[in-house]
């Protein structure tokens, strides 16, 4: 029995190592070749660089106009974000408040679009963002963000508002407080580990996604860093320090900011699936 | 307080339901205020381009507002012309095969890393974390690393292969329309592997402990009591997981763009529904440059019938498994 348990132990920890070496490699790799001049690049590709070059950020920065695209990455989903958490969770509160057959059906639509991809309505999206000037700005993504980040928002939220206990609102009802004063005194407060779960939820997918951007944004100002990325890797085809500084440049918020937080991180990413 | 409650007369608490009847009347108006704002948002940037696109699959012409009404002819060159149906049956196959590949790959190696988990190992933080670090990055800088990594050119992958003895592997996979879609595949499971891990894993602790202590003293082995115990307790989230799987993949279209073009090179073998639907609807053929915003929005029209039949299918069987339990 007990050397049965080593065994089990010594093969959980084989296994598990040889994974997280396959997850490190390409990372690692990309992080060492991104400081090394072009020949040491292609000489040495996994050693630690032995001189140190600085070269590719800096074309990245300034030629590449990375802080611009970090600039409207951070700008469309703190506001994407902050929308879906403010609006979701005052629809969520009137969703969990109101029973009704029209209520329960708007709880159902908004809960559909869970299984939805909002792709496929993507050339209509496009006419409908062009009828309201919104092409090309990064005030046409956020509404595309809103929408896609919506029915998780309501699904977690209208859950955690119903498992509250019902005392609390009954309480603030008799004290003569308006609605609007209840959810923002009473529920916002209590509700705010779902908001978390929600946001950190939409963060990934808005702040990594290619597509809306791809389709909607041309010009240079305007581009996040995903969209940026793709344009610089066909620019600098044949540059790699420079390409590897972008991937990595476009990488590093991202993995500090998981690295940081990362059980809220997988917490809020299982959540929606988990729940649903 | 709570005593208070259930100790009120029943006179008392009749009066406090029908005034929060009349509470929730006076309400309802501030409920719809509430509900409007994300609403509107839902509804316009999600049921409406879901519906138009149904519409708009039915109209033919130029541009991006197509015109001309013509019923089901779109979905008749899709299935019958020989160049459109072509693409088509190329594009499921090239599909369900990744679909099929983050199947067997991604989601039985998440089952594996999270039974593993719970063997209550010491670096169980560190492995979680690294394990679910790559979903958290952009599909397009991992499409583009791994496509500059197994670049032959760079020879990263060449020279460990012969480092380690398999010298006669070294291949230009992405090169070749026999392997490019299968190492696409890979990447797309080595990329998103932490999410099922990490459903798995929540599945696998709410798990009564008792239920496994109980088959251990029964004299079940290991194995068995994962396979006979864990196993058909974990069959929803795996349901789950194989139709959010199935879902993702009929809409991916990131990785390929990356790895391999909208055009799914070399030769159309990594071409799959969602870098079909960009090419034909939105983003314009690459040697001429037509766009068909009508055939676009046909396809999509069919990635939806294929998701919903996926779907459908998924309720049924979940439905008939709790019959059975």
């Amino acid at each position: 029995m007990k050397r049965r348990l080593k065994f089990t132990y010594l093969g959980t920890y084989l296994i598990l190592s040889a994974w997280a070496v396959v997850v490190m490699f390409p990372l690692w790799t990309m992080l060492v070749n991104s400081f090394k001049a072009q020949k040491d690049i292609f000489r040495d590709p996994f050693g630690v660089p032995k001189s140190l070059t600085l070269a590719g950020y800096q074309n990245a920065l300034s030629a590449g106009r990375f802080d611009l695209f970090f600039r409207n990455s951070v700008i469309v989903t703190v506001v994407s974000l902050g929308l879906i958490i403010f609006l979701g969770s005052l629809a969520a509160y009137a969703l969990a408040r109101w029973r009704s057959r029209l209520s329960n059906f708007i709880y159902f639509s908004f809960v559909i679009g869970l299984l939805i991809p909002i792709r496929l309505g993507t050339i209509s999206i496009i006419q409908i963002v062009k009828l309201l000037n919104l092409n090309d700005s990064l005030a046409g993504l956020i509404p595309i963000y809103v929408a896609m980040g919506t029915p998780v928002a309501i699904l977690v939220i209208t859950a955690f508002i119903r498992g509250l206990p019902k005392d609390l609102i009954d309480a603030a009802n008799i004290d003569g407080a308006s609605e609007w004063q209840i959810y923002l005194t009473v529920i916002l407060p209590l509700v705010r580990p779902a908001l978390a779960t929600v946001a950190i939820f939409n963060l990934i997918p808005v702040w990594n996604d290619f597509w809306f951007p791809l389709i909607l944004i041309r010009q240079e100002s305007n581009r996040t860093i995903p969209l940026g990325v793709s344009l610089l890797f066909g620019q600098y085809q044949t540059n790699w320090n420079n390409i590897l500084s972008a991937l990595t440049l476009a990488s590093l918020p991202i993995i500090i900011l998981y690295l940081l937080m990362a059980s809220q991180f997988i917490k809020g990413l299982t959540a929606g699936a988990v729940k649903g | 307080m709570e005593t208070q409650l259930t100790a009120a007369p029943e006179t008392n608490r009749a009066q406090r339901k029908s005034s929060n009847r009349s509470l929730a009347a006076k309400n309802r108006m501030t409920w719809v205020l509430f509900l409007l704002p994300a609403l509107a948002i839902y509804v316009l940037f999600m049921a409406v381009p879901l519906l138009s696109s149904i519409r708009l699959s039915l109209f033919t012409g130029e541009g991006i507002v197509p015109k001309t009404f013509v019923g089901l002819a779109n979905f008749e060159t899709l299935l019958k012309n020989p160049i459109w149906s072509g693409r088509l049956s190329n594009a499921l196959k090239n599909t369900f095969i990744l679909f099929l590949i983050h199947m067997s790959v991604q989601n039985t190696l998440g089952l594996l890393f999270a039974v593993l988990l719970t063997n209550k190992i010491r670096a169980f933080n560190f492995f979680r974390t690294v394990i679910f670090l790559p979903a958290t990055l952009s599909v397009l800088v991992i499409g583009f690393l791994w496509k500059l990594i197994l670049n032959p050119q760079w020879g990263a992958i060449p020279q460990v292969l012969t480092k380690v003895g398999l010298a006669s592997w070294v291949h230009p996979w992405l090169g070749d329309p026999r392997y490019a879609l299968i190492v696409i595949s890979l990447v797309s499971c080595w990329q998103w592997v932490g999410l099922p891990t990490m459903m798995y894993l929540a599945a696998l602790f709410s798990i009564p402990e008792e239920l496994v202590e109980a088959s251990k003293v029964d004299g079940a082995s290991a194995w068995q009591s994962f396979w006979h115990i864990k196993f058909p307790l974990l069959a929803p989230i795996i349901g789950i997981v194989s139709v959010l799987t199935f879902i993702g993949n009929f809409s991916a279209f990131d990785i390929v763009y990356a790895m391999a073009s909208a055009r799914g090179d070399p030769a159309g073998s990594t071409d799959i529904m969602g870098s079909m639907f960009y090419r034909t609807g939105i983003g314009g053929e690459v040697l001429s440059g037509h766009m068909d915003a009508g055939m676009g929005a046909a396809i999509a029209v069919v990635i939806f019938m294929v998701l919903l039949v996926g779907v459908v299918a998924w309720l049924y069987f979940s439905r008939k498994q709790e019959y059975e339990l």
